[in-house]
């Protein structure tokens, strides 16, 4: 895939991340940020393509390094996040 | 197939993001943003055809089992830590993938030779991918409280930035450049480089500044998941990245505006440097009190205003706190929380704490709503807050906090300041109001303190 198609992707990417996030209360902060922490775990697919055959035992001990750290931002963070937002939810119901 | 399913996964991820921005849809956002990562998995394993499984599951499994343990286990008090780490493992990810395209594709021929696009995000990943990384571990220690000072002062710290710029434009081009044992030597030094501006870049950033780092590195790690995008040409870790990279910068700068500063302002600043040194013996008019008092005056109360900070995290007194509330609102008392919108360590730090000790939303008022209430209110009870309370700030005095919007605390009646000591707050300067006329403080740990004043109410 040519460099320029891959750029036009990010560029329109960022402008949809900068869109969709526009007022956020303070309450969401922390429950914001360590969800979208959680996504830029995505770097698990890259890791996963890395313990291929075609790559070198070297590349591969480091994927396999790589997959562990991507699948602990990935699990811890989006379970880390529902456990925030779940207490603003029971919260809510005795309101 | 796979591609369809990363489509799908991008979309989800959008979807996701967009709802975890409202308090009524944020949990199904954050759900629909993990559904999306599902999927994405499945797209992978699917795209990759001749995987090891063994090594993938065993890999996975090791990740998910960390994962739980971590997000089960820890302290809500240590979210920005447990955040911080978690940036660091996703920027390191991203490197480790370009270092591995470098390791594998440069043995014959240089990077450069084969794919122009390659040549330059491969060691554009591992640079911010590291950086990522080894700023949150910097960061992580800062969040623990440890000291972590920059080596170089005034000149001598822009001519070791430059040096360090020179360095990596030239680890960058060397890497892509060449092959063989010599590229692998490229990259080692590029990973130390890279490692070295990651703590450069979060060490001069000062105390109070420290949410803004947070998000910052937040923003960072998915930029790097983007980098790595572009070397393995995958449209989804470009989109995944790119989202997260812009909703992170958004952030970042609704905790700069928050405070005052430009983020430029907040990474050139050197705040904390120069910190105004401060001990005891600059305090002249400390006036000591107990619980006991304390609950007395409360009592006696019609209004009140808790405000919470990091000793309260510290402490873990957001039950106990929530219960002292609940026994003076039962005494007729009105009782809301100011909160700073950088109290704390990270973005809404406090929201959280006193979410989990089932504190109404509505008690929680922001600063620029409740600053024109203190000229109003009897009793300001201050846990474990410092510099967000510090009227230094107002004043032109060259200190950390500079400009920074406090809460005018020192306006109410009678002001309440729970504190182990009059050791300085995360920004290292003094506070003016421990001497104020209406000032009273009470030497204690924030739970301990707490309880102290719970139990004598209850027996008024």
């Amino acid at each position: 895939m040519d460099a320029a198609t891959l750029l036009f992707v990010f560029v329109l990417a960022a402008f949809v991340g900068l869109e969709i996030i526009t007022k956020v209360p303070p309450t969401l902060h922390t429950p914001l940020m360590s969800g979208s922490n959680a996504i830029s775990g995505i770097a698990i697919v890259g890791a996963i393509l890395a313990l291929q055959g075609e790559y070198s035992t070297t590349a591969q001990v480091l994927g396999f390094v790589a997959v562990i750290f991507a699948m602990v931002n990935v699990v811890g963070g989006f379970m880390v996040t529902d456990r925030m937002l779940s207490m603003f939810g029971s919260k809510k119901k005795k309101v | 197939m796979s591609t369809y399913l990363y489509i799908a996964a991008a979309v989800l991820f959008i979807l996701g993001i967009k709802r975890l921005g409202k308090v009524k849809t944020a949990r199904s956002g954050n759900q629909v943003a993990a559904l999306g990562m599902l999927v994405a998995l499945i797209g992978v394993l699917v795209e990759a055809k001749v995987l090891d499984w063994t090594m993938a599951s065993i890999a996975l499994g090791i990740g998910t089992v960390i994962g739980v343990l971590l997000a089960t286990r820890v302290q809500m008090t240590s979210m920005p830590e447990l955040v911080a780490a978690f940036n660091g493992l996703g920027g390191a990810a991203s490197a480790l993938v370009a270092a591995v395209e470098l390791y594998d594709k440069s043995k014959e021929s240089t990077l450069a030779s084969q794919d122009t696009m390659v040549a330059t995000t491969v060691p554009l990943s591992i640079l911010i991918g590291t950086a990522t990384l080894s700023g949150s571990a910097v960061a992580y220690f800062k969040l623990a409280g440890k000291p972590f000072p920059h080596p170089f002062k005034g000149a001598l710290r822009n001519l070791s930035h430059v040096a360090l710029v020179l360095g990596i434009v030239y680890a960058s081009y060397w890497s892509a450049t060449s092959m063989g044992a010599e590229a692998d030597t490229a990259m080692i030094v590029l990973l130390v480089l890279s490692t070295i501006a990651g703590v450069f870049l979060v060490t001069p950033i000062g105390g109070a500044d420290m949410p803004v780092v947070v998000a910052l590195l937040n923003s960072l790690s998915g930029v790097a998941a983007a980098a790595s995008g572009f070397v393995i040409a995958n449209q989804m870790l470009i989109v995944a990245g790119a989202l997260v990279g812009a909703s992170g910068l958004i952030l970042t700068q609704i905790m700069c505006k928050a405070m005052n500063r430009s983020l430029g302002n907040v990474l050139i600043g050197g705040v904390g440097d120069g910190a105004v040194a401060a001990d005891a013996r600059e305090y002249h008019n400390i006036k000591k009190t107990s619980s006991e008092e304390v609950a007395m005056l409360l009592d006696g109360a019609t209004s009140c205003v808790i405000v919470p900070g990091y000793g309260l995290a510290v402490a873990q007194a957001q039950h106990t706190c929530a219960n002292l509330a609940k026994e003076l609102e039962s005494r007729g008392v009105d009782v809301r929380y100011a909160i700073h919108p950088v109290a704390g360590r990270m973005p809404g730090h406090m929201n959280v704490l006193l979410a989990e000790a089932d504190v109404p939303y509505d008690k929680l008022w922001e600063m620029e709503r409740i600053n024109s209430e203190f000229e109003n209110t009897d009793v300001v009870v201050i846990v474990g807050a410092n510099d967000v309370v510090n009227p230094l700030a107002r004043e032109k005095t060259g200190s950390p906090i500079d400009g920074m919007p406090i809460l005018d605390v020192d306006k109410a009646r009678t002001v309440v300041m729970i504190k182990r000591s009059l050791s300085p707050g995360y920004a290292g300067c003094r506070n003016p109001l421990f001497d104020h006329e209406n000032t009273l403080m009470v030497f204690e740990d924030a739970k301990a303190a707490l309880q102290g004043m719970l139990d004598e109410l209850k027996e008024m």
